[in-house]
């Protein structure tokens, strides 16, 4: 059942980025363009996810478990350090570069040709760094999301 | 000067609830963030117990495209980075979102969602760094 309502979540997710214009390189690098012609089309779809999911959060804190069972695993970290803020830099970097960002690039695969399969490898390497790089690196307590 | 032949709020704003209903699901009924980057990542460092719901939701979010789809044709998209820009740009948001705790959807949907200082420190550096790269981009070499 979990698994059952994860790839619902996945196909909403990816149905909602299809319509907002998310997995359109162009329109994305058309709001990240303050200087040129600036779309605002996505501070729109921002404003929406958040609309509904300040009611979602507010209504998970009341709740000590899910709706399918198991703990609500929300981030308890709340340290804001270099290895957050560089990371988001970089992440950045990335998006303005090629226009795309982790959920929409994975809605565009079956559709998109090689453009956004070249990314996901590339993405998913960069990921397989991280783990590498972190398992070397001293153990410490402050992984948790 | 704002973009109007593009700007689409109506259709933005639909999509952005349907991803903010997307998170909602996963939140109550399995007490999980929709962070794409940490989902995909957790997929990397295999636990018990712990891939079906994240091979299930990347499969959701791989077959939309079929499922929207069979409702309309997809809209036209514009991938203006060449090969060598999708490798780098790729490489940078792989290590950027792992080391960063998270993407445009787990800091920025989910993580302002919850009035997260984290995430909203998260989500500001990568506005910065979005809008900076693009305007180096398009207007200093462009």
């Amino acid at each position: 059942m979990q698994v059952l309502m994860a790839l619902l979540s996945g196909l909403v997710f990816g149905v909602g980025l299809i319509i907002s214009g998310m997995t359109d390189p162009s329109k994305v690098i058309g709001f990240l363009d303050l200087a040129g012609k600036w779309d605002p089309s996505l501070a729109f779809v921002m404003g929406g996810a958040i609309l509904v999911g300040v009611f979602a959060y507010r209504f998970a804190t009341t709740r000590s478990q899910a709706i399918l069972g198991g703990s609500m695993q929300l981030p308890t970290n709340r340290r804001i350090d270099r290895r957050l803020v560089l990371g988001a830099l970089a992440f950045g970097a990335g998006w303005g570069l090629a226009g795309y960002c982790p959920g929409p690039v994975l809605a565009s695969l079956a559709t998109g040709g090689s453009k956004p399969l070249i990314f996901t490898m590339a993405m998913l390497a960069g990921m397989v760094i991280f783990e590498i790089q972190d398992r070397f690196a001293q153990p410490s307590e402050e992984k948790t999301a | 000067m704002i973009d109007w032949e593009h700007f689409t709020p109506w259709s933005s704003l639909t999509g952005g609830l349907l991803i903010g209903a997307a998170a909602a699901i996963l939140l109550l009924f399995n007490g999980r963030i929709a962070g794409i980057s940490g989902i995909l990542g957790g997929l990397l460092r295999p636990m018990a117990g712990d891939i079906g719901w994240r091979m299930a939701l990347v499969l959701g979010l791989v077959g939309a495209p079929l499922v929207y789809g069979l409702a309309a044709p997809p809209p036209s998209v514009h991938v203006d980075a060449d090969m060598t820009t999708l490798v780098v740009a790729g490489l940078l948001v792989g290590v950027g979102t792992r080391y960063g705790s998270g993407c445009t959807s787990g800091h920025g949907v989910c993580g302002l969602s919850r009035l997260s200082p984290r995430s909203m420190a998260a989500t500001a550096a990568f506005m910065i760094a979005g809008f900076v790269t693009v305007f180096i981009a398009r207007h200093l070499f462009g």
